[in-house]
């Protein structure tokens, strides 16, 4: 117990033996934890350790099957939300909790609102907000509305939201997923500056990182038991991770070089608009070459989203060229085409959202293998699926890819989010595509899945397919690719050789913290395709 | 904008004669009288959806409050001897709260059993037609509701019912008690819903019920809330149908359609009260125009059926929605039922 601050007598909130099931599943298991004032607590686990639960009992937004809540020693239950508030309790969630189309200062004071002679008090609230915003450095305006703001700033709101409620105990759902590097710093700043202030911080997290560099204690989870409670001052990232997984992790995927290298994709001054109808892509240019895994690094929201879908048919291009060197060696325009001739070209296309867009959830596993191929022989003909040939494909792929459990008629939606993505792997993987577009592929995944994930995309760069590998995860680019494009603003800030640049510089690049680089003058003297057919 | 083309067709294609009965006051105040009852029930659609449910039984519950305010005051002068103005009143009553509690069945299915609010709201507007049916025909047989049904008589505002300035006067003043109730909810729900607390938690229900609800606000309450003044206004509206004059009645699937040109009136509007309010004039200018013009647009030598004109509303509405208002947003969580267990 060697913490900055010596944990006090007393913990400001407490679980005790705290069990949540839903249904057959017990997401948590009799599990315990302590936070202290002044003290900044790290919940750490896998996807799936019962962290989420955990934190919802919490905030009173569920109710625990067994076990108490200790506020400052006494026992206490929540009903609902309301009374977790009213016990001095807050929480920004993973997925904020604001609404779009009110104002900053509408979603701060939404359910404590001010009144005067009966009519919501629009005056006093923005008052109120401007001045908490001003005390705590949070550098936010109450009459912004919070669609507008970037995501770092949404976070913030969601902090004063807690902090006008005046509450005692903060509970952080992963703060950092959706921030940049320098977000992430100035959270830290913001969270130090609040626990020195006397406030309870819990923070919850699966990055090592952060729980090193920020948190005083840790609490780990394991399958929803509490398998940990260590001092982060006496332990290290090799330690928790051992108690989040059980076991030892490999290193880093290793990737060797492939040389003789042939440019598959090319896209040139890509211009294309958001559904909002802005320009969301101002001029892309780039290179992706066979056997290379070409890393998308940018904040979400600077039209990487747009980009993926101009690329595989999806959005329309407003200018601009899209080569491809197709299977046969041919070069293809693929601007104008509709996403299904695009696939037969050999572009295959792991989606951002798997649910939304990858599969069909109510549709079983060997129905979701075949999508994309399921008009084609041999799945059917003449109009008539063929149930064995569709049978057979998902039992030879079920083994291969591990999928689990390994029922081919098992509803997609029942599976885990991992296996969901092995299923959308297995079927992207078997068309042996020349171009393979990654968007987010680890997204949501626990490690264990996330590793799965990476060595796929090795296997298939070693077999020489063309990866562009679009991730909000600066560490995941970095880990897979070899060379990154920084993208900001619908712009290439630049592109770079993997280790050529550190985490830093590329933030700066992401945030607009830095003009263009001239890294970007060399790529585009990269080898050019033509195109040697309409389009 | 559509005013505008309307009366350039009528430039075009109609005579004198026709032409003048924009200047006549008669088609002014008939579009305030077609318009009361959807204005009435448009704002009760919009408060329903700004609260994430998605309300298309306004026909059912004004079908249903049309009937119960003619039967109610029926029964309240004959049986209770009210004086008329009295029955009148206590059924206009009763037709409020029939449509409260029709709406409570669509809130209770769609909320408490998360039901599908699309096929709730039209099984609610078949049952209603059925049901009216049935009661109209077993409790009033072939001749209708009594002759000497009381109403709710139009009502002179003094002084200003006797405006001369371009018949200001007689359009606007001297018309029905709930019409000027309709005017006024327009002006209240936009206050309820822009300017209050409890509509500011309305709104956010509407939008992201799990961030209502984890700023400690009662989605369920709220949703029950909406739905149910929903009922109550698209009631009124039912009443003002049935006992609107001197002498009430009801008849047969008297809505015809009210109830949908309120929906459309509400999406038309963007879901806010002025805009829906801007619509349902349209539509009953629509209305009023194709009164007006019946058996006097000729086209060439060619008379224009009244079943044309009678489709002009409607035009209207595929007119409106379908571009000339740019692109209508519905609220975020509109038509989403909220479970709090949910994970996120």
């Amino acid at each position: 117990m060697t913490g900055p601050a010596a944990p006090a007598a007393t913990p400001s909130v407490a679980a005790r033996e705290i069990t949540k099931r839903f249904g057959p599943l017990v997401a948590n298991d009799r599990v315990s934890v302590a936070a202290y004032p002044g003290q900044i607590l790290a919940i750490v686990g896998e996807n799936g350790a019962g962290k989420s639960t955990l934190m919802n009992v919490l905030s009173g937004l569920l109710q625990p099957d067994g076990g108490e809540i200790l506020r400052d020693g006494r026992p206490i239950r929540f009903h609902s939300p309301r009374d977790a508030i009213r016990a001095g309790i807050g929480m920004v969630h993973q997925h904020f909790m604001l609404i779009p189309v009110f104002t900053v200062a509408e979603n701060v004071v939404l359910g404590t609102e001010p009144v005067s002679s009966g009519l919501f008090d629009k005056r006093r609230a923005r008052e109120v907000v401007r001045r908490l915003s001003d005390q705590y450095g949070l550098k936010l305006n109450p009459d912004d509305r919070v669609q507008n703001l970037p995501v770092g700033l949404q976070q913030r709101v969601e902090i004063l939201k807690i902090l006008y409620r005046q509450s005692e105990i903060l509970i952080f759902d992963e703060p950092t997923a959706v921030l940049t590097p320098q977000e992430t710093e100035e959270l830290f700043v913001v969270l130090r500056d609040l626990a020195k202030k006397g406030k309870t911080i819990i923070f919850i997290t699966h990055k090592l990182k952060e729980v090193m560099a920020i948190s005083d204690q840790v609490t780990v989870l394991r399958l929803g038991k509490v398998v940990a409670n260590l001092t982060t001052a006496e332990t290290n990232p090799v330690e928790i991770t051992r108690h989040m997984i059980g076991r030892d992790v490999m290193p880093s995927v290793e990737k060797q070089t492939v040389g003789g290298a042939d440019t598959v994709l090319e896209v040139r001054d890509l211009h294309c608009q958001s559904d909002r109808g802005v320009e969301a892509l101002r001029g892309v240019s780039f290179h992706v070459d066979a056997g290379e895994i070409l890393g998308i690094a940018g904040v979400e929201g600077n039209g990487q989203s747009e980009l993926v879908e101009a690329l595989t048919g999806l959005r329309s291009v407003v200018s601009g060229e899209i080569l491809l060197r197709d299977r046969k060696g041919k070069r293809r325009a693929l601007v104008h085409r509709t996403p299904k001739q695009i696939r037969r070209m050999g572009v295959s296309f792991i989606p951002e959202d798997r649910r939304e867009r990858g599969l069909i959830l109510t549709y079983s596993v060997a129905d979701n293998l075949i999508f994309g191929v399921e008009d084609t022989a041999p799945f059917s003909r003449r109009g008539v699926l063929d149930p064995g040939r569709i049978m057979a494909n998902a039992r030879k792929l079920i083994p291969e890819f591990d999928i689990r459990p390994p029922r081919p008629d098992a509803p997609v939606g029942t599976l885990s989010g991992g296996n969901q993505q092995k299923v959308v792997l297995a079927r992207e993987f078997s068309e042996n595509p020349s171009l393979l577009i990654a968007s987010q592929p680890t997204r949501g995944l626990d490690v264990g899945a996330a590793e799965f994930v990476h060595k796929g995309l090795i296997e298939k760069r070693e077999q020489g397919v063309a990866i562009l590998l679009v991730s909000a995860e600066l560490d995941e680019v970095m880990a897979l690719a070899d060379r990154i494009a920084v993208i900001y603003e619908g712009q290439v800030m630049g592109v770079f050789r993997a280790g050529s640049v550190d985490e830093g510089r590329l933030g700066l690049l992401m945030t607009g913290g830095e003009a263009r680089a001239e890294e970007i003058a060399i790529d585009l003297t990269a080898p050019a395709l033509e195109a040697t057919e309409g389009g | 904008m559509i005013a505008f083309h309307l009366l350039f067709l009528g430039g075009t294609f109609c005579s004198a004669e026709a032409c003048s009965v924009l200047s006549n006051p008669l088609l002014w105040e008939t579009t305030l009288v077609s318009a009361t009852p959807l204005v009435l029930a448009a704002m009760g659609g919009t408060i329903s959806e700004r609260s994430g449910v998605v309300n298309i039984a306004m026909e059912g519950m004004m079908l249903v409050a049309a009937f119960f305010s003619a039967y109610v005051t029926d029964k309240a002068a004959s049986l209770a001897g009210l004086a008329p103005w009295e029955a009148a009143l206590v059924g206009v009553v009763g037709g409020i709260v029939a449509g409260c509690l029709i709406a409570g069945l669509h809130a209770w299915a769609s909320i408490r059993f998360h039901a599908n609010q699309v096929v709730t709201g039209m099984a609610i507007n078949l049952l209603a037609l059925g049901l009216t049916s049935y009661l109209y025909y077993t409790l009033y047989g072939s001749q209708g509701t009594p002759g000497n049904l009381a109403g709710i008589p139009n009502w002179n505002v003094p002084v200003l019912s006797s405006i001369k300035f371009m018949s200001l006067g007689p359009i606007l003043f001297q018309e029905n008690p709930i019409t000027y109730l309709a005017f006024l909810s327009v002006v209240l729900a936009h206050i309820f819903l822009f300017r209050t607390r409890i509509g500011l938690r309305l709104r956010s229900v509407g939008e992201h019920p799990r961030a209502a609800d984890t700023a400690g606000i009662n989605v369920q309450r709220l949703r029950y809330l909406a739905v149910t003044l929903s009922g109550g206004l698209s009631g009124l509206g039912g009443a003002y149908l049935a006992l609107n004059g001197p002498h009430g009645l009801f008849s047969d699937n008297m809505t015809s359609g009210r109830g949908f040109i309120a929906l459309a009136a509400m999406i038309v509007g963007k879901w806010t009260p002025f805009g829906a309010m801007g619509a349902c004039l349209l539509f009953g200018f629509g209305q009023a125009l194709a009164i007006a013009l019946a058996g006097q647009l000729t086209v060439g030598s060619y008379q224009v059926s009244v079943y044309i004109l009678n489709m002009l509303p409607y035009v209207i509405t595929i007119l409106a929605v379908g571009g000339l208002i740019g692109r209508s947003i519905p609220p975020a969580a509109d038509g989403l039922p909220y479970d709090p267990a949910e994970s996120a």
